[in-house]
């Protein structure tokens, strides 16, 4: 067996409880101890080799590459905490297995306790940083889901949500120091690490990696001033309190204090962080739990109170203090687990967890009260128990301190001042619970828990107990190996474990802080009426209060950052185009000549200078969208002129074609828009617009005078070269589209048949109101298909049908080809729609566009993928010449297919859209499909 | 040539022929819809295989070439296979396995032609990842963009109207933008090929220089505006919420192929070999990286929405991968291939669960508001607690991972320290965005109202959910295999001389 089966057992253990919550409450939870259970057991049976100075390290590659091996070890630290967390683990599954009532979802419960458990066992037990901080954000997740366990119970969503985002902060500021020492150390394995103190404490980054480092750990210990989320997690069921606050989740925080103690500790800078937090914790802890009413609440502060204390033991310059803070870890662990369970009892019988409620138990339920006794004057350091000899190692390493200077007496002083406040709490926590006269209205009465209830209390106390008086034989030499591993040494500094060490100060101060408690729980109404002038605050409050203001003026900024208006989308991004290219126009200064210029003619410069009007009046007149749409219209008339000026005929044909068909489809589209748009746009807007419009316009006029002022070398040659040779046509324009850049063709068919399909898929869906009239509510003319208009566009029909087959043909050779003459069979049968409407072309017209559109991008791919059959890529084409008797030499070539494809695709594409615009005001409209 | 010689181009006839099969009969018709299911599904199987056929031939032997039409480079359009692309095509057709079969949930019954455009999306994705030719790049824009189109007012409704009409428009000047870009690099490099134009751009004359200087940023607002990038990032966060849930997952990949371009176009044309223009954009990146981290985070953490915080996670990944970019070293480039595929996948997934949750919450839908209890509380808690991990980056699932390669990709840079407070802060925020959506959504309840009557999910939207979501696990369990892959995709990424060579340019000069 090995320490990999361990963990993994435990994580086959999730799964455990989930499936046997069906078999009953009893079979559920042993069978959910089963896994634990082993692992305890394997742990213990390597004591022994722990201490005979073994140190276990086992390895599994994961992800090599970025540092991420599974490795996992146990030396003294790791078995001192796998032993407690595994051991109270056990006894807090048992102890659930009488808390949970019968309607609760116990398998769930446990399993997260599992996970929780595998999670905390990993990280002590990791070897590898970076799996390490996996097993530490895992914890985060699972205290979570355990927190948040009665989840419809508005304080339990508040209270993990808090818990998970102040332990998440600090995980991530870990992972960020724990990435450093990685880069530092040149290794994330911590054995590599462990070595490398002086490397890692003398670099530059040293103090940005410890405030990470430290960051983690203070707030997942709780420690001031990121304590508050601690008594929040108090809203879980109280076996997770007494597991997450005793031995697991906030030791977390301080397990890894003393993981990194070798290479991190020892510096100016970790004495005073670490020693202040501790100190400030420690005394705030223990004064606020004193004034708690909530049992859970006075627990609570006083674990960040002894959590404070650990820090400070952590921080102080001797190595005599990091031992004495792991004894304490070992005993607060046991003690605090024990006072969580009797808690939790005394809510579960009694109904209330108020001290003010709670009285005089003492009569109902004498046993429990006994062993809360015991716990308690444990965690208060009264002598023969076991929290009195960590808390003599304590109060005699105060004692030793320099390094605040002459202000270092302050620390024993603070120390025993912070001794009083919890021997107060502890005494609150038994007198007013079980004497201090009688119950006051509770909702039960107490009466003892059942049996087997006690049991986890009771192991832990008997612990307290023989701890207290046989110290060394029972944790000597855990004590023992725990320091060597986290001080880095085989011989150790000298400390006894006796309970007795004569008179000396620490007793002093010991017997004052007794005295003292006394004294001040024995005035404690005085000092409630003191603390009650103060303001109650209740930091889930503040914190949710915080979180949403943060959220809201987040959510204000978002909205004025995002209004959600087009217009300002369209801004931003054209300022950032004008941006990006003004750059580098602005800082080029290079000297520059431009090409000799061509004569411009008048006819040229009219025009262009008709151009621009008409783009002008589009601007002018988008208003009124009809008359709009006419300017633009002669901007693409103008276009194609200009196209067949210079010498690009086939351009110039398309140009007109899709003109016509683009005119018509926005005349059907306009009949369902308003006629006119009020103006809404503000004068600094039309300002700012305008602005841009003239920026962004220059900027592109600028760059098309550098190019076409400027010497091109293309590979544009190559294709007038071979057009004939290679493509089989003179005419390169056609053979570009067809042959030497066919895919892109074929991808721009495709483009134009699903623009039919989606304007079809959109049609299907709209409902729109008929208009009846113009703006100015003239109706409409009822007069449809004037006859002469009928009868000559059914005679020019077949006439149209004749050049487009003319132009289809010819265009490898001459101006035209697939696209051109698809688009004039589609405007002569557009011309049938508006001269006989859709009811007189239904029955006559037969064809279905969308097989149309499907077939002729399909014949075009299929063009392509003939050419596999002779062994060529796809879309290679071919051509050759035949002598046909009478008709003379022509050209067959693959070509001609293709452009078959691309002729149907367009006719289908463009009727299809026109068709089912024109359809919408008709019964023939489109219909939705499901 | 033979039969598996062709496969460089089989990404894109796939869907293409399969798309245009389905248009005609016997494919179909409204009450034909169960065939088309079947053939989809074949369909996106049939590419993932092709994926892979691809990948495995590009990693175990050279980079593939496809001169279509048998017009070799520079003049015709060169088809580029490289780990990289192999790789997106693989993820697109994974993601495509999931969205489809998520759909036929009943989905693909709510308006006409959803098998066919999801085809054609794909076919528009895989062709932007394959082809070595800008112009083409453009065709294959367009194809993805008008398919978008039209998924988008896919089972219409108002806001899937409001939602698209800002798209198209963006979108449309976006590809004016791009011919531009286009025009402006032909002005001055003469070629469309990217690789020829790496070769020539620098030895240009200085105002060919210029001009391809300005071509260059023409094409950064382009491939940022698709992958929305501050300030081009508006449109997504509505769109992809507007979007119906399976089309909005398959959207989670469109934004990549912004990305994609941008390592690309900026890692081979105007990378280390450019001379004057060697990395000009990188300081245009940083700045607006961490903007886009700054700007998702808020979007994320003011989100009322659980589509709507996806949508802003979506931002959120995007400036995190253009961090990866921005520290142009292999191993960046690396991390965040990875990155990128996690992200695909987690936030498709996030999608598609926004859905079935919303179902369930009768009116309130995935509004992080009070509402009645779900009906499959325990399945769908569980898939959203893993889709929130990956989403946030913890452990032990993929997002985890892949904020850690970044990471430690930047932590020998100077700029670790944006690099390091932009991940980890907005991972923070996206935990407590997570932690309070979760907690409204699955545990703040009106009563104990019966919720017999809420719909249930159906196994299709389970399977299709289960499969994206299991990358979360998968990815980080066989992590070393997939770093080393995106490694390779890196350096053969990098390797622009080996890209000239292969194309056999350099003799032309």
């Amino acid at each position: 067996m090995s320490l990999f089966l361990i963990v993994a057992l435990l994580l086959i253990g999730v799964l455990v409880p989930i499936y046997t919550e069906r078999f009953g409450r009893k079979i559920n939870t042993f069978a959910t101890m089963l896994a634990p259970g082993i692992a305890f057991a394997y742990i213990i049976s390597l004591i022994d080799n722990i201490f005979a100075g073994e140190h276990i390290i086992e390895y599994l590659q994961w992800i090599p590459s970025v540092g991420l091996t599974l490795s996992l070890h146990l030396d003294g630290l790791a078995l001192m905490f796998a032993l407690l967390i595994l051991g109270i683990g056990l006894l807090v599954i048992f102890y659930a297995n009488y808390y949970l009532s019968d309607k609760e979802d116990a398998g769930r419960f446990y399993a997260y306790l599992i996970l929780f458990m595998t999670a905390m066992l990993s990280i002590v037990l990791s070897n590898n940083v970076l799996q390490m901080w996996m097993a530490w954000e895992v914890t985060s997740i699972s205290s979570f889901l355990l927190i948040s366990f009665w989840g419809h119970k508005s304080e339990s969503r508040k209270g993990a949500r808090m818990a998970l985002t102040v332990t998440g902060a600090g995980g991530l500021a870990l992972l960020a120091g724990l990435l450093l020492i990685g880069d530092i150390v040149g290794s994330y394995e911590l054995s590599v690490i462990l070595g490398s103190g002086e490397t890692i404490i003398n670099h530059a980054l040293y103090p940005v990696v410890l405030t990470l480092v430290l960051l983690g750990a203070f707030t997942k210990s709780a420690q001031f001033p990121f304590h508050f989320w601690l008594p929040h997690a108090m809203a879980a069921p109280t076996p997770v309190s007494a597991y997450l606050h005793s031995a697991t989740m906030v030791k977390a925080g301080i397990f890894l204090m003393a993981r990194f103690y070798p290479v991190l500790a020892g510096t100016e800078m970790w004495f005073l962080i670490v020693t202040t937090a501790g100190l400030m914790t420690l005394l705030l802890g223990a004064y606020v739990a004193l004034f708690k009413h909530d049992l859970k609440g006075l627990l609570a502060y006083s674990t960040i109170s002894h959590l404070g204390l650990i820090t400070l033991l952590l921080g102080l310059d001797t190595r005599l203090a990091a031992v004495a803070a792991l004894f304490h870890i070992m005993n607060h662990a046991v003690f605090k687990a024990s006072l969580f369970m009797a808690a939790g009892i005394i809510d579960h019988e009694s109904g209330s967890r108020d001290m003010r409620k709670l009285n005089g138990l003492w009569q109902f339920m004498p046993y429990t009260a006994t062993l809360a006794m015991v716990a308690a004057a444990s965690m208060a350091g009264v002598p023969l128990f076991n929290g009195f000899l960590s808390k003599e190692m304590f109060l005699a390493e105060t004692l030793h301190q320099h390094a605040f200077g002459f202000l270092s007496w302050m620390i024993p002083v603070l120390a025993t001042l912070a001794g009083v406040f919890s021997v107060a709490y502890s005494l609150r926590f038994i007198h007013d619970v079980f004497f201090n006269g009688e119950p006051v209205d509770l909702p039960k009465t107490p009466h003892e828990p059942p049996r087997f209830m006690k049991l986890p209390i009771e192991v832990l106390v008997v612990i307290c107990i023989l701890v207290g008086l046989f110290p060394v034989m029972m944790i000597g030499d855990f004590l023992a190996v725990a320091s060597k591993a986290v001080l880095r040494t085989t011989d150790l500094p000298y400390y006894s474990l006796s309970i007795w060490h004569g008179f000396n100060l620490p007793l002093m101060m010991s017997g004052i802080a007794i005295l003292g408690g006394i004294i001040v729980y024995a005035y404690r109404s005085k000092l409630y009426r003191f603390q009650s002038q103060f303001m109650q605050t209740d930091a889930k409050l503040i914190f949710e209060g915080v979180v949403q203001t943060v959220i809201s003026r987040l959510s204000q900024a978002h909205e004025r950052f995002d209004t959600g208006s087009l217009q300002r989308y369209v801004a931003a991004m054209l300022v950032f185009t004008i941006a990006l290219i003004g750059l580098p126009l602005f800082e080029f200064d290079v000297g520059f000549e431009p090409v000799n210029m061509q004569d411009v003619s008048g006819i040229e410069i009219s025009l262009g200078v008709i151009m621009c009007l008409s783009a002008i009046a589009t601007m002018i007149f988008h208003r009124q969208r009809l008359v709009a749409l006419i300017a633009i219209s002669v901007v693409g008339l103008v276009l194609s002129i200009a196209f067949a000026r210079f010498s690009a005929p086939d351009l110039a044909l398309t140009q007109l074609a899709v003109e016509v068909a683009t005119v018509i489809l926005l005349m059907l589209a306009l009949f369902f828009l308003p006629k006119k748009t009020a103006s809404e746009s503000a004068p600094s807007r039309v300002v700012r617009d305008l602005g841009i419009a003239a920026a962004f316009g220059g900027l592109v006029a600028t760059i098309n005078y550098i190019f076409i002022t400027q010497p091109l070398a293309s590979i544009s040659e190559f294709y007038l070269a071979n057009s004939k040779t290679g493509g089989g046509g003179t005419n390169a324009v056609n053979v570009i589209l067809v042959d030497f850049r066919g895919l892109d063709t074929l991808g721009e068919i495709l483009v134009l048949g699903i623009a039919a399909l989606g304007i079809f898929k959109m049609l299907a869906r709209i409902r729109l109101a008929m208009p009846s009239s113009d703006e100015k509510g003239r109706p409409w003319s009822t007069d449809r298909y004037p006859p002469i208009v009928s009868m000559v566009s059914q005679a020019l029909l077949p006439l149209a049908l004749l050049v487009s087959f003319y132009i289809f043909l010819r265009g490898h050779n001459m101006p035209g080809g697939g696209f051109i003459a698809g688009l004039i069979t589609a405007v002569a049968m557009i011309q049938q729609y508006i001269a006989h409407g859709v009811e007189w072309i239904k029955p006559r017209v037969k064809v279905d566009y969308q097989n149309l559109i499907g077939l002729g991008v399909l014949i075009a791919a299929f063009t392509g993928v003939a050419s596999w059959g002779f062994g060529y890529p796809f879309m290679t084409t071919w051509f050759d010449y035949f002598d046909i008797p009478f008709i003379g030499e022509i050209e067959l070539a693959s070509a001609l297919v293709f452009d078959l494809g691309v002729y149907l695709t367009v006719v289908g594409a463009t009727l299809m859209i026109l068709a089912h615009l024109g359809k919408l005001s008709t019964p023939e409209r489109p219909k939705v499909e499901a | 040539m033979n039969f598996l010689d062709h496969m460089p181009i089989w990404p894109i006839l796939i869907p293409m022929i399969g798309g245009l099969l389905m248009l005609l009969p016997p494919f179909a018709g409204i009450e034909r819809y169960q065939s088309r299911r079947y053939f989809a599904a074949i369909l996106v199987v049939l590419q993932l295989v092709c994926g892979m056929f691809l990948l495995n031939s590009v990693i175990s032997s050279e980079n593939l070439l496809y001169a279509v039409g048998n017009w070799q480079p520079p003049f015709g359009i060169i088809l580029y296979v490289d780990p990289l692309a192999a790789l997106l095509v693989c993820l697109t057709s994974f993601l495509g396995i999931g969205v489809v079969l998520y759909s036929f949930s009943g989905e693909d019954r709510a308006g006409r032609y959803y098998h066919p455009l999801i085809q054609f999306q794909i076919l528009g994705i895989n062709g932007a990842f394959l082809t070595n030719d800008l112009f083409n790049l453009f065709v294959f824009f367009e194809v993805l963009l008008i398919a978008s189109y039209s998924l988008l007012i896919h089972a219409g409704a108002k806001q899937k109207t409001e939602a698209a009409v800002h798209y198209v428009i963006l979108n449309l000047i976006g590809s004016s933008i791009f011919l531009f870009a286009l025009g402006t690099m032909y002005g001055a490099v003469g070629s469309l090929n990217i690789a020829d134009i790496a070769m020539k751009l620098p030895s240009l004359s200085d105002s060919d220089t210029l001009l391809a200087n300005i071509a260059g940023a023409l094409l950064l607002v382009v491939f940022g505006l698709k992958s929305a990038m501050l300030p081009l990032h508006f449109w997504l966060p509505k769109t992809y919420s507007a979007a119906s849930a399976p089309i909005a997952a398959l959207f989670a990949i469109m934004t990549k192929v912004g990305i994609y371009c941008i390592f690309r176009v900026y890692t081979i044309i105007y990378g280390e070999f450019a001379g004057s223009l060697s990395d000009f954009v990188i300081p245009i990146i940083w700045p607006l990286a961490l903007a886009s981290i700054v700007a998702g985070t808020v979007g994320v953490i003011v989100s009322p929405t659980l589509r709507g915080m996806t949508g802003n996670l979506v931002v959120v990944s995007v400036g995190t991968l253009l961090l990866g970019f921005a520290l142009r070293t292999p191993e960046a480039s690396g991390a965040a291939f990875y990155y990128l595929i996690h992200s695909t996948l987690a936030s498709a997934a996030l999608f598609l669960l926004a859905e079935m949750i919303g179902q369930q919450r009768g009116k309130a839908l995935d509004r992080f508001v009070i509402s009645r209890k779900l009906k499959n509380q325990t399945f769908l808690g569980f898939c959203f607690f893993v889709a929130a991990m990956m989403a946030a980056g913890l452990p032990p699932f993929s997002g985890f991972l892949g904020k850690l390669v970044i990471l430690q990709s930047a932590v020998t840079t100077q700029e670790k320290i944006w690099v390091y407070s932009a991940l980890l802060i907005s991972s923070l925020v996206t935990i407590i965005a997570f932690s309070r959506a979760g907690t409204t959504l699955f545990w703040r309840h009106a009563g104990n109202k019966d919720v017999s009557d809420s719909p249930d999910l159906t196994s299709w939207q389970k399977v299709g959910v289960l499969i994206l979501l299991a990358a979360g696990p998968l990815l980080a369990l066989g992590g070393e295999h997939m770093l080393a892959l995106t490694g390779v995709a890196a350096n053969e990424l990098h390797n622009v001389n080996a890209l000239i060579e292969l194309m056999g340019l350099r003799g032309e000069q």
